[in-house]
């Protein structure tokens, strides 16, 4: 009898269970601010990308997880002629377009795709190039494809090719950027025969691991798990981003249960995360370098000596301790080391304000008075550009050179940084949007960067180094391209157009319970390979 | 009464003309130039520049910008914004009634507690209760709004677990807005213990930002009462021998009310900066936030026309408030 009643309410705990629905694995991210849009090519942020390019959609090409190498996507295979000027890639077959309440696909993604996803930027005629007014493409023009992509042809069905006007190293690394995210050219002719062409921006349809679901403006995005997504299936049901702009409460919804995973911790709350058991923390050294940049066209800053002796001034680490509390790595080249080509034979500037003064001294500087300029804002690279600034302006003081700190507004800041004449030393930095050498260095250091419209706050133009980037973009092979960046950081520490500050770190942190998560060095925030345990 | 209200309308034309007027220049004498925020470190080239601005239309003389803009708002266009490039119209329809709910709730509780709290105080002058409130309206008046709301959410959402931290409904509530007043989509949804979890969601923000106008309606309400505690119908009617309760409920408070409903009018333009903070702590999704973020942004579309639609939401309830302010005392009515 005994042994009876036992079966039976093992039976009955059965059938409660298993008629009990599986309980839909959900998923929400505490993210940092409201997307622009979810059509991923007009817009700058990575916010953006984090709610439209990362879960919706996919690219020709992909950043591996957790690296800045390049992996199929779209693409199954590529072939890249002698010249360098032909790209062929071989799409993947029976990628399946999700669908959505105004539309259902027809067809499996191809080749029109890929045409209409580069065409739509990069020709004014295309009708899709300005589907909402004021819509412009700012990467798809700073990346410089406009001048770089002659064509993009359709070989067949599943095959496209992509004629350059020149040789490009960093090519690759660029289309898997999001703004060369692939769009439905069918779901765009859709919307355009019903007449409704901003959808394309407020309900997104792509080929991700995540469909779309809803946005409700500055609060909550939902997204469910594409079941017919051509990568390894995600292992959450549910995705939900719960817009939160404040670090501290973001912090409270994790702690509440609210969330599983946040960006951005404040600095100071990082040793309570650390402490608190139902948190655990991730932490990677971020894609990016914050610098002090010498205006070297103007005196007394043309001379290299009087740059190396300030250098030689400012205790680095210090900076770290007190401005980063930690959360950071001083710089002593203009990329960060988790980048290939990152030189670490070269000898920073050491801190000897003894050898500094005697530097200045024989520069035949003294009494100088300069302004060090520091930005309003805080930045991913830079927690408090003031305190750092303050920090640099006592250890000048040491060396018998006054120091003034100023600041603009955020955009005048950014615009008066720039002009020719500027005074003194700015503290600006950088963030790495591909992981390519060249996006650090050309961008920031070249001479082509260094006119107007450039961001060489430097100015510094040095013939040799810019020889040098411009061979490295064009060689295709990667050792070549290596020793070249290598040699580029060796002339830039000798002239010493910066002073180098740091590479900050990044933290992350997520209930216990969150498995698979991959920090990405470019900072993207993706959850694909996310799982819950228990 | 007709009269009266067609007065208080026609006065709203030449306000509107000048807060479109401010609103409009308010953003362009800020420094900082948007489409150089949208390029961030990178720099743009001087071309690309002002092809981007000519796209905008800020290449043209700032008064032809001023008139297009009259113009298009007419023709009931509010613009686009910058940075979303959707209708500023239809952004802050959306923003508009979380705000709405946000205001209103918090303005009930300064009201509901404030005036009793007054009341009682100018009753029992001098006494302990009297010591206490005016002296806790006081620290109230000068809370720092996010240090407050911060505090209150460490303690009642962290540590006490009693409330949710932020946001408006439990996320795993999810129903298309239909008013978009939560509490209002919650009902209709129709979904068990939505309503509930909307009204826990309400309750931290609504304290934080009935903090300051509790205080100041809390103070004025005393004052005005015992102003009019010592006037000579009030003597009367207690010499008359009429119920203390009856003197104060209906001789001395309605009086009262006056100078404290015009208070409760102007708290409105209060509660709207005091949103901007509270809806930046709490994640609440309304337009407090959204005009901070435009501003930081230079997103001119937005700030000049989300001004122009926040005043004159101001001014929809300040008239609404005129209107009961005449309710209450006739001879405004009648003058």
């Amino acid at each position: 009898m005994k042994r009876l009643s036992r079966s039976l309410l093992a039976a009955s705990a059965l059938a409660l269970v298993s008629a009990m629905p599986v309980a839909a694995k959900t998923f929400v991210y505490c993210s940092e601010a409201s997307p622009e849009g979810f059509d991923p090519a007009p817009y700058t942020a990575g916010t953006t990308f984090d709610a439209s390019a990362h879960p919706v959609y996919n690219r020709l090409v992909e950043f591996k997880k957790g690296t800045t190498e390049v992996e199929p996507g779209l693409a199954e295979s590529w072939e890249v002629s002698e010249d360098g000027l032909e790209y062929t890639f071989h799409l993947r077959k029976g990628v399946k377009w999700q669908s959505n309440d105004v539309f259902t696909p027809t067809r499996d993604f191809n080749a029109d795709d890929v045409i209409f996803s580069y065409d739509r930027q990069g020709n004014k005629d295309n009708p899709w190039h300005e589907y909402i007014a004021g819509i412009t493409y700012e990467y798809y023009t700073a990346m410089e494809m406009p001048s770089l992509i002659k064509s993009v042809e359709k070989v067949d069905d599943n095959t496209v090719k992509f004629v350059l006007t020149r040789p490009e190293a960093p090519f690759m690394a660029n289309i898997a950027m999001p703004f060369a995210s692939i769009v439905s050219k069918e779901y765009a002719d859709a919307l355009e025969k019903a007449g409704t062409r901003e959808d394309f921006n407020n309900k997104p349809i792509g080929t991700g691991p995540f469909t779309f679901v809803a946005y409700q403006k500055d609060a909550v995005i939902r997204y469910a798990k594409n079941a017919d997504y051509w990568g390894e299936a995600p292992k959450i049901d549910d995705l939900v981003f719960a817009i939160t702009p404040d670090a501290a409460v973001r912090l409270q919804k994790l702690k509440a249960g609210e969330c599983q995973l946040m960006p951005y911790p404040a600095p100071a709350d990082l040793a309570a995360i650390k402490e608190d058991p139902n948190l655990k923390l991730d932490e990677q050294a971020g894609l990016n370098v914050a610098y002090l940049a010498y205006n070297t066209t103007m005196k007394p800053f043309d001379d290299v000596r009087v740059r190396k002796a300030l250098n030689m001034a400012v205790n680095k680490q210090a900076i770290i301790d007190a401005v980063f509390q930690g959360a950071g790595q001083v710089a002593k080249n203009p990329i960060p080391p988790t980048m290939w080509s990152y030189n670490d034979a070269v000898q920073d500037d050491p801190y000897d304000p003894e050898a500094a003064k005697k530097l200045l001294e024989e520069a035949g500087v003294s009494d100088l008075s300069m302004n060090i300029w520091a930005m309003p804002v805080q930045r991913p690279y830079m927690p408090n550009a003031r305190r750092t600034a303050e920090l640099m302006q006592e250890d000048f003081a040491k060396i018998g050179v006054k120091a003034e700190i100023v600041s603009y507004e955020w955009g005048e800041y950014l615009k008066k940084s720039m002009e020719p004449g500027r005074d003194g030393a700015v503290i600006l930095g950088w963030t790495g949007d591909n992981g390519d050498p060249d996006n650090f260095m050309g961008v920031l250091l070249s001479c082509a960067s260094a006119g107007e419209g450039g961001a060489n706050r430097a100015f510094w133009c040095n013939e040799d180094f810019s020889a040098l980037l411009s061979k490295a973009k064009q060689v295709s092979d990667p050792a070549e391209r290596t020793k070249l960046y290598e040699e580029a950081q060796v002339i830039f520490k000798d002239q010493a157009p910066w002073l180098t500050i740091a590479h900050s770190t990044q933290y992350v942190p997520m209930a216990k319970n969150v498995e698979g998560f991959v920090m990405s060095p470019l900072g993207d925030f993706t959850f694909e390979t996310v799982d819950l345990t228990e | 009464m007709i009269r009266f209200i067609l007065g208080k309308l026609l006065y709203l034309v030449p306000t509107f003309l000048g807060i479109t007027l401010i609103a409009f220049g308010f953003v362009r004498v800020l420094p900082g130039d948007p489409v150089l925020l949208m390029a961030g470190e990178r720099g743009l080239t001087p071309e690309r520049h002002a092809e981007l601005s000519a796209q905008l239309g800020f290449d043209k003389p700032v008064w032809m910008q001023y008139l297009d803009f009259l113009g298009r708002l007419l023709h009931g266009d509010f613009g686009i914004s910058l940075v979303t490039k959707k209708p500023v119209l239809t952004e802050f329809m959306a923003l508009f009634p979380a705000t709405v709910e946000l205001g209103f709730c918090a303005i009930v509780i300064a009201t509901l507690i404030g005036v009793p709290v007054g009341v009682i105080a100018a009753i029992r002058r001098g006494s302990w209760f009297d010591q206490v409130s005016m002296t806790t309206a006081l620290v109230g008046f000068s809370m720092p709004i996010f240090w407050w709301g911060l505090l209150l959410i460490i303690l009642f959402s962290g540590i006490l677990q009693w409330t949710p931290v932020s946001g408006r409904i439990s996320l795993m509530y999810f129903f298309p807005p239909v008013t978009g007043f939560m509490l209002i989509d919650s009902l209709l949804s129709g979904q068990e213990g939505a309503f509930r979890s909307a009204l826990s969601h309400l309750i931290l923000p609504s304290v934080v930002l009935a903090t300051i106008p509790l205080a100041v309606i809390a103070r004025q309400t005393r004052s005005a009462m015992l102003e009019v505690m010592g006037e000579d119908y009030v003597r009367t009617a207690r010499a008359k021998g009429m119920a203390p309760a009856r003197v104060v409920g209906v001789h001395a408070l309605r009086n009262a009310m006056i100078p404290v409903v015009t208070t409760i009018g102007l708290q409105i333009g209060v509660l709207m900066a005091g949103a901007i903070l509270t809806e930046t702590i709490f994640s609440w999704p309304g337009i407090g936030k959204w005009m901070i973020d435009s501003i930081s942004r230079r997103d001119y579309p937005v700030v000049q026309s989300g001004l122009l639609l926040i005043a004159v939401l101001v001014m929809v309830v300040n008239l609404i408030v005129d209107l009961t302010y005449g309710l209450i005392n006739p001879r405004i009515r009648h003058r």
